[in-house]
């Protein structure tokens, strides 16, 4: 009995052609064509279906036209639109072409899509979804009842267990080792035994997810703490866009939880506290589909305006109206966690919602086909690619649209899996020199010892609280300003933590120390990028520079990290098709 | 309005560092009336007791992370709302699979019954360039079936799965039928022998405890009936042919 010395303890080596870190959407996707050419290994700090992936509820878009006609041209107008022209077209106009083939190959490989009468993939209406370029909302979310998440990532994990994909769950990756511009492997703890895992590879896919937890109010499972992309930030990678966070305007009050967009899809409206389907006056043909940045806004405005459901600092969701057939059939997972939770059946009364943190647009940069930037200038990190959330390709821009992002996953984990797979050949085995693991193991150490008054949770929770009240949806020079002052502070404080739990089976303190860590790194790229972007547009609004500039601002955020600090670079907008124009909805 | 109330949760603690004998630690805390187990949980680990161990994920019901017993019922810690029970919450891990820590336990032998029923669409047919077809009523046989999260409190709940633990439990025969019953899957022979050779569906003497258990309101029984009705008939069938 009695704890282990974490510096004496033996080093478990692996050697995999392939490691893939996440297990949700991305990872999966992406490890189907990746098992093709040589060995895989997914990595997951969750048992795999529980990866956040299985909350997305609405569905997937792909312009498959099912239901009523639908383009794929028109797909890629409402993304572009929907990104508030901050979405490389490029990028853009491949994914809704590929969305067509993606879904129709989610459905051999076995997703149980809800069907049309004549047993097609059934599809509804979400956010921004329109048809003629604007003119009207299109059916295009393909859906699984209102568990598509949960439908496509079991089908996806139980096809990468059939394709020999192996996995090490509840592994939580501590370093990604570039050296010399190259991926050369992963260190990894397991979190079961406390032990550190290497893996030598040729080629890494980074597919981790995003990082809401750093907002107090967010629809995130706890996993998405987004190291990851500190990992590789503090390599010198540069974070795209990091200034824009999406909240998503129905979350269940208090709680946080969200409210599918398909609610909306399926005829939902939003009510305040007069009364007044107050969408109508913001978005006048979309209205209460209009896209999320606008929706939020416009309910916080409501609220502040003194117009929040008695007063308070709600508005109303109300499906009362609906067929509760369609309840039943079509919502019945948040129709049950309505009950569960408020006690409410939506049936028959209102939902209290308020907009919650959601959806990171950006993210590490990277190609059409997943390589990571490592610049401006195009260049990438050999044997490196990152998918899904935690990727930024830039497909969303400013503002991403419903069902874009399940796409996003699936299109570009796939793209991710392809290219190793084409490249294969050409990837050396990297290998990870002692240093490395040296310094993993010194931080496990300072952890392990680290005597002070701080505790993990209380500085977390503050970091998430500022973020929230300083740098959510609406934001200032001032309030931003206030938030920097205080990661830095907390920062500080942080060096005087001291973990109460010493052991070393699941040790779940340790992990949060360890996300904290890179948390405050993810908030100040954050804040600071948004402090940088004199201008409004999508998701991030400045009340002192309340109008979109294209003159200049049309343009991409590149924060780095250098040993004097953080710099900015900027990469032009992609424009193909569709020239900026003013976003009326 | 949302009211506050002291509870006690009392829970069953396994650290294999410090002794391998489980034991039992209270702990005191105010909660509010719309806050749940996993709400409790997550305050003991922040301010209270940092060493608690136990899984979570998405807070909501839909991952399946955090199933525990909780006062003698198999169940999701994120979707039992504290105002619904007593004062005094006792919390012990699932029961039958080994504990890991406090009341993280070891889901592996659980999992490994999934493998055993292939558990993914197999088509030997040739694709279509686009969807194949399914009506809507096809896909409602499974519909239920498919809302399975694999938290485990079905099979942990199983008197049979207690006392044999080679038999698959209801966790794994659903996901067998979720398989059996997807008119686009060919392989419906295999898996019914492989449920059948298998400590499988004419193992479970519909004791109901997974009915019960279940946190997504599947009827679990009434799909093992279904998947030995359709052995059955293919049985006889292949009996009057030979
Ligand atoms: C409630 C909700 C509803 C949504 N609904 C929709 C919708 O209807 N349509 C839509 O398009 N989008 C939706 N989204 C967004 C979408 O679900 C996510 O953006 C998407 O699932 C992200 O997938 P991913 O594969 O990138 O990552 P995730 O599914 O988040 O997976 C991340 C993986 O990385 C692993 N990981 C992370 N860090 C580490 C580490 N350090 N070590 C090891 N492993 C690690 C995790 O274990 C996990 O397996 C929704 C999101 C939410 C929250
Ligand atoms: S945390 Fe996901 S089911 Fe409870």
């Amino acid at each position: 009995m009695g704890y282990t010395d974490h510096t004496q303890m033996e080093i478990v080596k692996h050697q995999y052609d392939t490691v893939i870190i996440g297990s949700g959407l991305a990872g999966l996707r992406a490890s189907l064509e990746a098992v093709k050419v040589g060995s895989v290994v997914i990595l997951t700090k969750l048992y795999p279906t529980r990866s956040h992936s299985t909350a997305a509820q609405g569905g997937i878009g792909a312009a498959l036209g099912n239901e009523e006609e639908d383009d794929p041209e028109w797909h890629f107008f409402d993304t572009v639109k929907g990104s508030d022209f901050l979405g490389d077209q490029d990028a853009i106009e491949f994914m809704c072409y590929s969305a067509i083939p993606i879904v129709i190959e989610l459905e051999h490989l076995g997703v149980p899509f809800s069907r049309t009468a004549d047993g097609k993939i059934a599809q509804r209406r979400f956010g921004g979804h329109t048809k003629y370029f604007g003119k009207e909302p299109v059916r295009r979310a393909c859906y699984s009842a209102d568990r598509t998440g949960h439908a496509v990532l079991h089908a996806l994990y139980e096809q990468a267990l059939k394709n020999q994909v192996k996995f090490f769950e509840e592994f939580q990756v501590l370093d990604i080792v570039i050296e010399d511009g190259i991926a050369q492997g992963v260190i990894a703890l397991e979190i079961k035994r406390g032990i550190l895992h290497l893996f030598e590879t040729k080629a890494i896919i980074v597919a981790s997810g995003g990082f809401g937890k750093i907002f107090k109010v967010t629809s995130n499972a706890f996993a998405t703490t987004g190291e990851c992309l500190s990992i590789l930030f503090e390599q010198g990678i540069p974070l795209e866009d990091m200034e824009f966070f999406q909240f998503h305007p129905t979350g269940l009050y208090g709680l946080g939880i969200l409210i599918t967009e398909g609610a909306r899809g399926e005829g939902g409206i939003l009510i305040n506290g007069r009364g007044e389907r107050f969408m109508e006056k913001y978005a006048p043909t979309l209205k209460d589909l209009a896209p999320r940045d606008v929706i939020s806004r416009a309910i916080l405005t409501e609220i502040k305006e003194g117009r929040g459901i008695k007063g308070k600092e709600y508005v109303y969701l109300d499906l009362t109206h609906l067929d509760p057939k369609i309840l039943e059939k079509r919502l019945p997972e948040i129709s049950s966690f309505c009950k569960t939770y408020l006690g409410i059946d939506p049936a028959k009364e209102p939902i209290p919602v308020v907009p919650t943190a959601h959806y990171a647009m950006g993210g590490i940069p990277t190609d059409i086909k997943g390589r990571v930037l490592r610049d401006t200038n195009g260049s990438y990190v050999a044997g490196l690619y990152a998918a899904g959330e935690c990727a930024c390709v830039s497909v969303h821009g400013a503002n991403r649209l419903g069902c874009n992002s399940l796409l996003d996953t699936l299109v570009f984990g796939k793209e991710a899996g392809l290219d190793v797979a084409k490249n294969f050949k050409n990837f050396l085995r990297g290998k990870i020199p002692s240093y490395r693991i040296e310094k993993v193991k010194g931080f496990i150490e300072f952890l392990n010892s680290n005597k002070g008054a701080e505790r993990v949770a209380p500085l977390r929770e503050r970091l998430q609280r500022t973020l929230m009240d300083k740098a959510s949806v609406f934001r200032t020079k001032r309030s931003l300003e206030e938030a920097l002052e205080e990661i830095n502070n907390l920062r500080e404080r942080f060096r005087k933590v001291e973990l109460k739990d010493k052991g070393t089976v699941f040790n779940q303190e340790r992990l949060q120390a360890f996300e904290l860590y890179h948390m405050f790194n993810l908030a100040e790229a954050l804040v600071r990028s948004a402090l940088v972007r004199e201008e409004s547009r999508g998701a991030h609004y400045r009340e002192d520079f309340p109008y979109r500039d294209d003159q200049n601002w049309l343009k991409h955020t590149f924060i780095f990290k250098t040993p004097q600090g953080v710099e900015f670079k900027f990469k032009p907008v992609v424009i193909t098709k569709f020239q900026p124009t003013e976003r009326i909805f | 309005m949302a009211q506050e109330r002291r509870y006690i949760f009392h829970i069953k603690r396994f650290l294999p560092e410090i002794s391998s004998e489980p034991f039992w630690q209270t702990y005191e805390l105010t909660l509010s009336s719309w806050e749940r187990v996993l709400d409790g949980l997550i305050k003991i680990q922040d301010y209270l007791d940092s060493s608690l161990g136990f899984r979570k994920s998405c807070a909501h019901g839909i991952c399946g992370s955090c199933a525990m017993k909780i006062n003698d019922i198999n169940r999701l810690a994120c979707q039992t709302l504290v105002k619904d029970l007593p004062e005094i919450i006792k919390i012990e891990p699932l029961p039958k699979l080994p504990v890991i820590k406090d009341l993280v336990v070891d889901m592996t032998p659980f999992f490994e019954k999934h493998e055993k029923i292939l558990p993914y669409l197999i088509n030997t047919e040739n694709l279509p360039e686009r969807e194949r077809l399914q009506k809507p009523e096809d896909q409602e046989r499974i519909l239920e079936a498919i809302t399975c999260i694999l938290c485990g409190c079905c099979t942990t709940a199983c008197p049979t799965f207690w006392i044999n633990e080679n038999f698959l439990g209801p966790s794994a025969l659903l996901k067998a039928y979720r398989f059996i019953f997807d008119t686009r899957d060919t392989a419906q022979a295999d898996r019914l022998i492989s449920v059948v050779e298998q400590m499988g569906i004419f193992h479970c003497h519909s004791a109901l405890n997974c009915l019960k258990a279940c946190p997504k309101e599947i009827n679990i029984p009434q799909h093992i009936i279904k998947l030995k009705k359709l052995a059955v008939k293919k049985a006889l069938r292949r009996s009057l042919k030979i």
